[in-house]
């Protein structure tokens, strides 16, 4: 076996060294859950003792955080899986997924044929006839319903070549701006967050923040379970040095709430109005940094009772207007503390704590956050507020001082955010800058006028203009939308209809094979070379370090094959032997310049993950602060270059309610999540027979006293009813997550419960995300 | 022909008395953690027989306090 990038060794292993290493791998990986920060340093020797086993990095599958890891390899199998200590973001630590991550490789049912549909029938084929099939069957509709009929609907699990070269297929060849990834399930009320704070996406700080930081807060956001690594070095910390706090802020108790050191529970939607309130009591109490906000600071309105996008073809535009700080301190008025208990069931004497928290200015302060702020149907403008908070203090941009939104996927960042493979995007701003098109169109080698100036459908509204036949052939990618939608029955039933035409390129069958007209066997991580970039501006490159089975082939390459049966040789014209490398330096062009310049392919080859801006050599940990970012020019001891008056912006953002909020006919909140054991819909950690068992069904969380007035045990079953749909599931009480009373959460990672049929398809109409933690249901035993 | 992998913890003070006790029963591979009193066991046993003598022999081992089971497969 010869493998790209890679030493050729002598590989021998028997099926018994390969379930002791398995086993080995288990036991360690239990330690590590078990003991935070254990470490085993004898555990390459012990495999190293047989020489059988050759050691290769890449950054983990799964979660945002970025591991870097190390994979064993014997006899072309993954076998183990460690750390990788020379990786400042996990420094030789992995959780559970991340150490069994390699046996998600192996389950029984890979995908290794294609499959097309005929008369009702999937049958296998060769993967050049279906990758045939899949060109003209584009062709075919696009000639017929014109360039706006079809789609491609990818992932924050795209590689960045993956992502790249679909952009540059749909966007630069086809002319249509149809492209959009999960990641905006995920992040894009972050992104819409920084762009409408910051003037430009991603992360100010970075992970080293928490080895400076005295507070943590962690907003809505259970880092136990979704990012343990990085929360095992914060508790590192807090175990390490004497002046580091944890302050859980969320709707639910949770292994994080049991960490910290104060839980705090809100009323879902309300952190809104709590954040205001932190802000007005900064500036009662004379906290705010005047320095910082004269200099640094601008003040800003925007519209309000923007809606909830729960009907088709929603449209909304927001008007920035600038006002001043006596305008946006009248604002706050309605937020004192005292009030905002009322709302948010949080108690004024804990709205002031965080307030002085924030306000100490001896104290460093980090906030984190994930789905639930991003989740949300105001989630521009929570995000917005919890910026709010660290700019009236000048909490930012410094060693420990920082808001950061965490990703959930390995590439959300490198492939959506920085790619630009959303409907607007490019992959350097957006389609509807001339400018933007006009770079496009060099790098790419297309006309201009092929890249339309108007965006098309974003995620919900792709599925709903799929559904109402306004697209009638989509391509999905890397993701699992049949799961994860919200009011997903309307999208299932959409993709089922007569005249769509469903490509699905995966690695195992799930719910969105099944409705599937080709299924395209996929490459998966370490079969194929490629980049992922983390929540912390850092790109990761791996090499390809196993074949991939059968006929399976990386989503980048099944892209290109369709572009040249389209006629688009001229633009996808690399090989198999290096076409990542020639994609890397092609899209790097687009990002030259210090404020998102890119590592060389060289450079990423050699380094565990390298952090943008890269210039002269150099990774860039804090941006906006001329310390460290090159970017900084004005002289002044911050730079908020992203908008145009070199201010980074405070909103006032009022509290609104949720879309959909209990009431006598569905008395109970629906919040929808993870579980650490599994990821996302469960494809690969199901088969993954240690995290399956630990975690082998869905659930629901109750409050063990409403669990007692329904008259449920553990284990019993319950149904859950909303407006959209219902499903029965075993209750769960007082395990490792308890609701407040009044609400449940169901856990999303069980194909076998599909908890989107009840949630809404509600969401925020500046990022488009859609809230999937707030929805109205009724409970009944089962 | 069972393999098996445990987490052992040993009696207070007693980890490289346990590592020295483990290393010498035969069936048995050892991990010791670098930073916390636990200790990595893998057995590979050949039949039944041999397997519920370790078993027996791991029971006895005075430097041992408990013994947890993280993996198990059975090739028969």
């Amino acid at each position: 076996m010869k493998i790209k990038g890679k030493k050729e060794v002598t590989m021998k292993l028997d099926r018994r060294r390969f379930i002791q290493c398995a086993a080995a791998s288990s036991a360690i990986a239990t330690a590590g859950a078990l003991f935070p920060g254990i470490s085993f340093a004898n555990w390459p020797k012990l495999t190293g003792n047989s020489g059988l086993v050759s050691w290769q990095k890449a950054p983990c599958r799964f979660c945002g955080t970025g591991c870097g890891v190390l994979v064993g390899v014997a006899d072309g199998r993954a076998v183990a899986v460690k750390g990788d200590p020379n990786c400042s973001v996990n420094k030789g630590l992995c959780c559970m997924k991340g150490y069994h991550s390699v046996q998600a490789l192996y389950g029984s049912d890979r995908l290794t044929k294609a499959k097309v549909r005929r008369n009702g029938k999937m049958v296998e084929v060769p993967i050049q006839e279906a990758l045939d099939i899949v060109a003209e069957k584009l062709k075919e509709t696009r000639d017929k319903h014109g360039k706006d009929s079809v789609a491609i609907y990818g992932s924050g699990q795209w590689t960045i070549p993956d992502g790249y070269v679909a952009s540059k297929l749909f966007k630069g060849c086809l002319g249509t701006n149809n492209v959009e990834a999960n990641a905006r399930l995920c992040m894009s009320s972050a992104v819409t967050g920084f762009m409408t704070s910051f003037g430009i996406d991603e992360p100010m700080g970075c992970y080293e923040d928490i080895d400076h930081a005295n507070v943590f807060i962690t907003w809505g956001n259970n880092m136990a379970e979704m990012h343990p690594v990085l929360f095992s070095r914060m508790l590192a910390n807090l175990k390490r040095r004497t002046n580091v706090q944890i302050i859980d802020f969320a709707t639910r108790l949770t292994r994080t709430s049991q960490a910290a050191d104060k839980s705090i529970l809100f009323k879902p939607q309300t952190d809104l109005a709590v954040a205001n309130a932190i802000c007005h009591e900064i500036i009662a109490n004379g906290w705010v940094n005047w320095n910082f906000v004269n200099e640094h600071v601008s003040f800003h309105k925007g519209k309000t009772n923007i809606g909830y996008g729960t009907e088709d073809h929603f449209a909304f535009t927001d008007q920035a207007e600038t006002i001043d700080f006596e305008e946006y301190k009248t604002f706050l008025a309605d937020y004192t503390p005292e009030k905002v208990e009322r709302i948010s069931g949080v108690s004024a004497q804990d709205i002031k704590y965080m307030a002085a928290l924030y306000g100490d200015p001896s104290v460093k302060v980090t906030s984190y956050w994930c789905m639930g702020m991003n989740q949300h149907t105001r989630g521009t403008w929570i995000n917005n507020l919890v910026y709010n908070i660290h700019l009236l203090v000048g909490k930012i941009s410094t060693p420990g001082n920082s808001p950061f939104s965490l990703t959930g996927q390995p590439s959300a960042c490198g492939t959506v955010r920085e790619v630009g493979t959303l409907t607007h995007a490019l992959p350097h701003g957006t389609v509807m800058n001339e400018h933007d098109r006009q770079m496009a169109a060099e790098i790419w080698d297309v006309p201009v006028e092929n890249i339309d100036p108007k965006p098309t459908y974003h995620t919900v509204e792709m599925f709903r203009a799929l559904d109402r036949g306004d697209i009638k052939f989509i391509w999905i990618q890397v993701t699992n939308p049949m799961v994860t939608m919200p009011n997903l029955k309307r999208y299932r039933d959409g993709a089922l209809k007569d005249d769509r035409f469903l490509v699905v390129s995966d690695v195992y069958p799930t719910p969105t094979t099944d409705v599937a007209d080709v299924i395209l066997p996929a490459a998966m991580w370490i079969e194929q070379e490629g980049m992922f970039g983390n929540s912390e501006r850092r790109t990761q490159h791996f090499a390809q370090i196993l074949d991939p089975p059968g006929e399976a082939m990386s989503d980048t390459w099944q892209i290109i094959e369709v572009a040249k049966r389209l006629g688009f040789e001229k633009q996808f014209p690399w090989s198999q032997e290096d076409y990542i490398e020639k994609i890397w330096e092609e899209y790097r062009r687009f990002h030259a310049g210090p404020k998102h310049e890119m590592a060389p392919y060289s450079v990423l080859n050699e380094r565990s993950g390298v952090q943008w801006p890269f210039v002269d050599g150099k990774e860039t940990r804090w941006r906006f602060n001329p310390k460290y970012d090159p970017a900084c020019t004005n002289g002044k001891d911050f730079d908020f270059y992203g908008h145009k008056d070199n201010r980074a912006w405070i909103w006032a953002r009022p509290y609104e309610p949720a879309a959909e909020s209990p009431d006598s006919e569905y008395p109970f909140w629906l919040n929808t999540g993870r579980v650490i054991e599994h990821w996302h819909t469960g494809t690969m950690t199901r088969r993954i027979p240690v995290l399956h068992n630990a975690v082998p069904s869905s659930y629901v969380e109750l409050h063990p006293e409403d669990a007692a007035e329904l008259g449920v045990v553990n284990g019993e079953k319950v149904k859950i009813i909303s407006r959209r749909g219902e499903i029965i599931i075993p209750a769960q009480i007082n395990g490792r997550g308890v609701p407040p009373r009044g609400m449940v959460f169901v856990p999303f990672f069980d194909e076998s419960y599909l908890i989107n049929e009840l949630t809404l398809d509600a969401f925020c109409p500046i990022s488009k995300q859609p809230d999937y933690k707030k929805c109205a249901v009724r409970l009944e035993k089962a | 022909m069972p393999i098996f992998s445990y987490l052992a913890i040993p009696r207070k003070g007693a980890k490289e008395t346990l590592c020295a006790d483990l290393a010498s029963l035969a069936h048995c591979r050892i991990l010791p953690a670098d930073n916390h009193e636990v200790i990595v066991l893998i057995t590979d046993t050949p039949d039944e027989t041999t397997e519920e003598a370790l078993q027996e022999s791991l029971k006895n081992l005075q430097s041992l306090q408990s013994l947890n089971l993280a993996f198990g497969a059975d090739e028969n």
